[in-house]
């Protein structure tokens, strides 16, 4: 079996990067599902570990356990220094300018609810503007939504076009002087889509708006400068990006986080309780209230070491081919319609086929083992834009490969042999 | 594939591509949307209803190959039963596709046999269940859409 270690070695020597090793560290690849082998084509749903994000998880509770922030016993010494140590990994994977952008929460959804409960009810009142697009994610809607009917704020849509792309001309003409915040999918799950973000963030700075970057999709695929993107808010999970489930990160500029008041109380959070008065803690643990998911975190540690152990540039040129291939030979089946054709996508091949709905191709495909997703994939609106209730998604990681991507066409094929 | 063909017999296929009864009833007495969130199977189902008898049962909607030849299966034997008849047939149909019937054939079961493949497939037991739920609720009277989830 490969190491992590013979994986930079190879880097190191020059082959840029080698799907076939890279596989070697995720032992779940090697899974057989109703007899056949696995191939995992659901990663935009989560992403599969690596051995060292494994380990990283054992060895914490082995080795590390104890809580943070509070003993002065050595035990919660080292564990204090290894969770810190990832927000600091945290900042420089997103090149954040300060540790104190950096929360650490359950994930995306919680970020974003964080930000629609905290700099939403302070800054959003009635008759107020919130602005998103029609490419959004549940968690980029629903928590808006909340905000909407608890303050009496409108939620705005930038409408999308046929390939799946956010119309920028609707999305400027849609940003007035009652909107707020926007918040942007950065990667569309449903279809792939790559939102022009940085050039979105511009158009709505130009206005005088922050902007929340819903960035789940996004950070498997590309490396993330939040300082570039001028983003004042970035959300994330760990387990979209090789990571454990249950983390993830809010990245918000210093001076807003810094006036938001607090999202949960409790524990960790404050410097000084009595029964009359409490005074918050500073940031980032003004909003990390309680004990937080400390293995969980020391594992997406273990995730983003993986990652900085990557050749990038080689990285974005396989992924891409992988998904121009997969769109070629999926789009060329008779019958196979592909849903979002945006000229700049990720990691997503989403599609329906005349006369088969997509959960009996999903369990069909199930039983040749491949897995992929079929449904709405928590994008209603989406699919309701282009009129479908439901479409079949594979979706792409690094250790994916060609053959992989040849097996789902069989697999598509059997499904045609079944409905004739 | 074996197990595949259990489940997508051919009766099923045939089903899914020309739905029997498969048009709104003008005169319903009794009308009600079902529909499974996750998957988007909706369906909406109108019965009219004569002393205690189903006289008269349609659908209309879009879904899975299993939720539309279940509600095409479902109302070619609904038809001309009692409430009472409908009810058992209901709880024969769940014991079926949750895999607690012992005696499976056609002797016994009718067209409802070609669903006893459904028990393999967990996940589509919803599919399966879809009209039938609806079709039971219906027949209280209930008028909350109903919903596999």
């Amino acid at each position: 079996m490969h190491t992590y270690q013979d994986i930079l070695t190879s880097k190191k020597s020059g082959s840029g990067f080698d799907p076939d090793l890279i596989r070697e560290t995720f032992p779940i690849l090697k899974a057989t599902v109703h007899g056949k082998k696995l191939v995992y084509l659901d990663n935009a749903a989560t992403t599969q570990k690596p051995e060292s994000v494994i380990k990283a998880l054992d060895d914490y509770y082995r080795h590390l356990n104890s809580n943070i922030h509070r003993g002065v016993h050595a035990l919660s010494e080292k564990a204090t220094e290894a969770y810190e140590g990832v927000r600091d990994k945290a900042r420089q994977f997103i090149n954040a300018a300060s540790n104190k952008e950096i929360i650490f929460l359950r994930g995306t959804t919680e970020g974003i609810n964080l930000v629609a409960g905290s700099f939403g009810r302070s800054n959003v009142g009635q008759g107020d503007e919130v602005l998103i697009t029609g490419l959004e994610h549940h968690s980029n809607i629903v928590p808006w939504q909340m905000l909407c009917n608890h303050t009496g704020s409108v939620l705005k849509v930038a409408p999308i076009d046929d390939k799946g792309e956010v119309i920028l001309s609707e999305f400027e003409r849609l940003i007035g002087p009652k909107t707020r915040i926007v918040a942007i999918a950065h990667v569309s799950n449903a279809l792939g889509t790559v939102n022009p973000v940085k050039r979105m963030v511009a158009i709505a700075h130009a206005h005088g708006i922050p902007v929340l970057l819903d960035g789940a999709q996004a950070v498997p695929h590309f490396r993330i400068d939040v300082r570039d993107l001028d983003c004042d808010f970035y959300a994330f999970s760990a387990h979209k990006m090789y990571g454990p489930t249950g983390i993830g990160i809010l990245y918000g500029k210093q001076s807003i986080l810094e006036a938001m008041p607090p999202y949960q109380g409790g524990g960790d959070m404050i410097r000084s309780v009595t029964f009359e008065k409490t005074i918050f803690n500073d940031l980032p643990h003004k909003f990390e209230a309680g004990t937080p998911n400390i293995a969980d975190t020391i594992g997406f540690g273990a995730a983003f070491d993986f990652l900085n152990g990557l050749d990038w540039n080689a990285v974005s040129h396989y992924e891409h081919e992988l998904l121009t291939y997969a769109s070629e030979v999926i789009g060329a089946i008779p019958g196979v319609r592909i849903v979002g054709t945006a000229s700049d996508k990720a990691g997503v091949v989403s599609f329906v086929m005349d006369d088969v709905h997509p959960h009996d191709i999903g369990t069909i495909l199930d039983r040749e083992g491949i897995a992929v997703r079929t449904g709405h994939h928590c994008a209603q609106p989406v699919m309701q834009r282009f009129g479908i209730p439901a479409t079949v998604r594979a979706s792409f990681a690094l250790y994916n490969t060609k053959e992989e991507i040849d097996e789902l066409v069989r697999g598509i094929y059997a499904v045609k042999k079944v409905f004739h | 594939m074996s197990e595949l063909r259990a489940l997508y017999q051919e009766i099923i296929l045939e089903h899914n591509k020309k739905p029997r009864n498969f048009r709104k009833l003008d005169d319903a007495s009794r009308t009600l949307e079902g529909y499974n969130p996750l998957c988007g199977d909706h369906y909406t189902l109108y019965l009219k209803i004569e002393n205690d008898v189903v006289v008269d049962i349609s659908f209309e909607g879009a879904g899975c190959a299993i939720s539309k030849a279940s509600a095409s299966v479902m109302t070619t034997m609904l038809k001309g039963r009692t409430k009472e008849e409908a009810q058992r047939m209901f709880e024969t149909f769940h014991k079926l596709v949750t895999g607690e019937l012992t005696d499976i054939s056609f002797e016994t079961l009718g067209k409802l046999a070609a669903f006893a493949g459904v028990s393999e497939f967990p996940a589509r037991v919803k599919c399966a269940s879809l009209a039938w739920h609806t079709m039971r609720n219906a027949l209280d009277a209930k008028s909350e859409p109903v919903s596999t989830e």
